[in-house]
């Protein structure tokens, strides 16, 4: 078992033991094929102790932060709180926030619909 | 606060055989702990408890006593557990008037399908008592064997 | 002073495990009053009864303490052992050191202890017991099944096979329940009304049954053998013993636009209905919501064209007290509504439909005429999607049920082979979380559905759909092939959770018969009481106990029929002897006792007391009737001068076992 399986369940909140494997979640995700690893994976490598893999690899910024698999989730695993742990754990890890609040004004633009904006911050900084 | 870590209460816990008897025994078999501090005595229903049997443990110096009885509605007996709500809120208002901790006492409706409920009732009751500290009030010192 | 026995059972190691029970046995030795104490592996077991009995000879014992598993499970077993050992049955006492110790203890030390304290308040009790003897009852031979569906009818047919009167209570105009909507039944793919129709046929021409149709119970009163129970028979404003069941009335309605309940409303019916060709009783119905006679007084239509004149427009309710000695309870279930589950789009599209809507489309007699056709343009479908575990195995609270609804893999594969074998054009997914087939060639069908019937079975679940132009689209997981799925499908249909009826659970209230968290009723013992309810004299039949499939119902609603009968086939039964009994030295006659009573036991009698001087006082005292009384206590602690207790649970016996807990 990883060391980190503990932490991404105490940063989550999250019990993936709950999880009973029915890939709802991975149907919902819009974000499918851009992920190397798709959201009912995450929940079984951090079941099964596999959380280095999930850090390394870049699926993990793919996500969208849309939270439709908590969402739709019949057993409240939420997958999306798990990744998040994950992308937290790593810029923890890194010890630096990769984005500020105040680089926010710099970002904006008439095509980017706010919520991108909300998510990046999400992923990229220490808060959450 | 030392004396607080070694005070283990005395609890006595009334379930009515229909409900809250069988939701203890559910949480037995479920395997869900709770503090041995908590001795239960079987009634055959809630509205069998008389307000004396309660000052009688407070006098042999129980620290807390917990009723348990079918949900509103569910009675065994159609209306025992109404009755056996109106007399503790009468004796629980005389506690009050004596000048003791209403949180010693408590009612809770338990069914015979919350074995959780039981098991989560009594550790939170448990540690209430804990907290408040022995019963002094009402224990009658004569009533000591030693 | 009474010379007790103390027997302290190990439970193997269920209680030996955690509490040290030859140390139990040691210091309950040390109490007052006990001559014997021991300790064994099964005290239930016939050695273990042996045991005992050997003891209360050997020793004298006129009491017995029982340190052993909750008095719910053994208390008859070990009062029978100690009345064939000569003792009075209620001189034992249970101490629960299994589901009250052992089991939720970890430390041995500690539960040793409290194991120690538990067996002391039993002595302490017993101490105090008296020798009780139980009184009888009469029992009313008649039987109450509430629900009309495949359980009902079957428990009601056993039971009037073996003579007793029945009366079945259906709230819908019919007989008949879910049944009647099925199609075909899994795995023999045998055609459901073709097996149900002639049991509804039996129940109406056996003389041993009635039906109260389009009725609903409103109140129940007494208690085991002698219930009585009031039925609201609603106004269908057609006089059952006039209508022949000729279905004139039903084409001349002018008011078309009904939705058809029958149909799950995928047609509509008129306000004048007989729900389905072969209902019993095949009798008209009249929808007081829809019929414009009976909301503004114009029309009248069917009053005219009855031949039979059975249209009564100013009927009533009516309200019908029945005596019966036992209850079966045969309520059901329905299946959930899908309104919590948008990502289906079952409310955008009507091509989304539920199982058992798909059942009325797939049926002869349903509104397609067993046609298979899209709802929404009548075309046919070629790609078709199945939905497992729809609201089943949810974590609880708002997105659905926690357990697995059981009958959904099977009519999921029935469905789909089904369609494949009529269609062979059409490509059908299945998309499943387990497939689940405990049961008598339901595995041997669910392959058959795979290997010979090419349904695509996808270890996924379906996330999301959307429909557009015309089509579904469905967005799903592969979770094998790993792969997200993308699939033009012209109907989705759901395998919905299925829940217990919604009038259950007020009847749980009527009857005072437990339910469970989901308001499935809860049975005596899950493995050795399961088809009777906790409460005595109700018993339980099919899907209102649990999630089951047809043969399971049929086989649970025998059993239910087999205790009915054996309870009816009694002429008295035994009476619990813990009643209440009043002092009369001490009773004042204030009628405190008689207003608690919930049974109505308690009753005053003028009797004479010898006064002092040789005269006679004549006082009025309270009088319990032990054949009426349950022995709730309610009338105990009414009592302001403390005249009334409880036998076998008296003021003295429940004080003197908190003494022992507090010393």
């Amino acid at each position: 078992m990883s060391q980190w399986t503990d932490t991404i369940r105490q940063i989550s909140g999250v019990d993936p033991r709950k999880c009973m494997k029915c890939g709802k979640c991975t149907a919902t995700c819009p974000a499918y094929d851009h992920m190397e690893y798709h959201p009912h994976q995450f929940v079984d490598m951090v079941t099964t102790g596999r959380v280095e893999e999930l850090m390394a690899s870049k699926g993990i910024y793919t996500c969208l932060t849309c939270f439709a698999c908590v969402e739709r989730c019949p057993r409240s695993v939420e997958p999306a709180a798990i990744i998040e742990a994950v992308r937290l754990a790593v810029i923890r890890q890194q010890g630096g926030n990769h984005m500020t609040p105040d680089q926010i004004p710099g970002l904006l633009d008439e095509e980017l619909p706010q919520q991108a904006i909300t998510s990046a911050l999400r992923k990229y900084s220490k808060g959450g | 606060m030392q004396m607080n870590q070694e005070f283990k209460p005395t609890i006595v816990a009334f379930c009515c055989n229909w409900c809250s008897y069988a939701g203890a025994d559910l949480s037995g078999t479920n395997r869900l702990q709770y503090p041995a501090n908590v001795k239960i005595i079987r009634i055959p229903c809630s509205c069998r408890l008389n307000p004396m049997f309660i000052l009688r443990a407070f006098q042999r110096g129980a620290d807390g006593v917990i009723l348990c009885g079918c949900h509103p509605g569910d009675c065994h007996y159609t209306t025992g557990n109404y009755y056996a709500r109106r007399r503790m809120t009468l004796l629980f208002s005389l506690l009050d008037y004596m000048g003791i901790e209403r949180q010693r006492t408590r009612v809770e409706w338990v069914s015979a399908a919350e074995g959780a409920k039981f098991a989560a009732t009594m550790n939170d009751f448990v540690d209430t008592i804990t907290k408040l500290g022995p019963n002094r009030r009402l224990e009658d010192l004569r009533c000591k064997s030693e | 002073m009474q010379r007790i026995g103390v027997f302290v059972c190990w439970c193997g190691s269920n209680i030996a495990a955690t509490v040290d029970v030859v140390q139990v046995a040691q210091a309950l030795a040390k109490e007052p009053g006990v001559v014997f104490a021991t300790d064994y592996q099964y005290m239930c077991s016939q050695a273990g009864q042996d045991l005992i009995g050997a003891a209360i000879k050997e020793h004298g014992l006129t009491g017995v303490v029982i340190c052993s598993c909750s008095p719910r499970m053994h208390e008859t077993t070990f009062r029978k052992t100690c009345q064939k050992a000569g003792l009075n049955p209620y001189m034992v006492e249970i101490a629960n050191i299994r589901e009250h110790c052992s089991w939720i203890h970890k430390d041995k030390p500690t539960a040793t202890e409290k194991a120690v304290i538990l067996g002391r308040a039993a002595i302490a009790k017993v101490h105090l017991n008296a020798p009780l003897t139980a009184g009888t009852s009469p029992v009313t031979k008649r039987a109450l099944v509430i629900g009309g569906g495949i359980a009902g009818i079957q428990t009601a047919l056993d039971i009037a096979d073996a003579g007793f009167p029945v009366d079945i209570v259906e709230k819908k105009p019919t007989i008949g329940g879910k049944m009647t909507q099925i199609d075909k039944t899994f795995p023999t793919l045998d055609c459901a009304a073709c097996i149900l129709t002639p049991k509804m046929v039996d129940v109406s021409q056996n003389e041993k049954i009635d039906i109260i149709s389009y009725a609903q119970v409103e109140k129940v009163q007494g208690f085991v053998g002698n219930f009585s129970v009031t039925i609201r028979k609603k106004a269908r404003y057609v006089d059952e013993s006039k209508c022949t069941g000729c279905g004139l009335c039903t084409e001349k309605c002018p008011q078309k636009k009904v939705p058809n309940e029958f149909n799950l409303g995928l047609d509509t019916r008129r306000a004048i209905y007989i729900p389905f060709a072969q209902a019993v009783p095949k009798v008209a119905t009249i929808d007081p919501d829809y019929c414009s006679m009976l909301k503004s007084g114009k029309c009248g239509v069917c009053a005219k064209v009855c031949a039979a004149g059975a249209i009564d427009y100013k009927q009533q309710d009516e309200l019908i007290t029945r005596e019966y000695g036992a209850i079966v309870v045969a309520t059901g279930f329905e299946p959930i509504g899908m309104d919590k589950f948008d990502e289906f789009a079952y409310a955008q599209s009507p091509d989304v439909v539920t199982s058992l809507e798909l059942e009325r489309l797939m049926n002869a007699a349903g509104p397609t005429g067993g046609t298979l056709l899209r709802p929404s343009d009548g075309t046919h479908p070629h790609t078709l999607v199945f939905v497992q575990c729809v609201g089943s195995r949810c974590d609880g609270g708002e997105k659905g049920k926690p357990y697995c609804s059981k009958i959904c893999c099977m009519y999921t594969a029935k469905h789909a082979m089904l369609i494949r074998d009529k269609y062979p054009d059409t490509e059908v997914y299945v998309f499943y979380i387990d497939v689940r087939t405990p049961g008598k060639n339901f595995d041997e069908f669910y392959r058959r559905a795979v290997e010979e019937y090419g349904v695509h079975y996808i270890k996924g679940m379906v996330g999301k759909v959307t429909p557009q132009d015309g089509k579904l689209k469905v967005q799903a997981s592969d979770l094998l092939g790993g792969r997200q799925l993308h699939i033009d499908a012209d109907m989705v249909v759901l395998a919905a959770a299925i829940e217990p009826d919604k009038s259950a659970r007020p009847l749980a209230t009527m009857l005072t018969a437990s339910m469970d968290t989901n308001d499935f009723f809860t049975e005596a013992h899950p493995k050795l009481r399961p088809v009777e309810s906790p409460t005595a004299g109700i018993f339980l039949s099919g899907a209102c106990q649990g999630p089951k499939d047809i043969p399971e119902t049929v086989a649970q609603a025998g059993a239910a029929a087999s205790k009915v009968i054996g309870l009816l086939s009694k002429d008295a039964l035994t009476c619990n002897p813990c009643t209440a009994q009043p002092d009369e030295l001490k009773c004042n006659g204030c009628s405190s006792c008689e207003n608690v009573c919930p049974y109505g036991a308690i009753s005053y009698i003028d009797k004479p007391f010898r006064g002092p001087n040789r005269t006679t006082l004549i006082r009025r005292v309270a009088q319990v009737n032990p054949a009426v009384c349950q022995g709730c206590g309610a009338c105990t602690v009414a009592c302001p001068s403390g005249a009334m207790d409880l036998q076998g649970f008296s003021n003295k016996q429940i004080m003197a076992e908190v003494d022992a807990i507090c010393r």
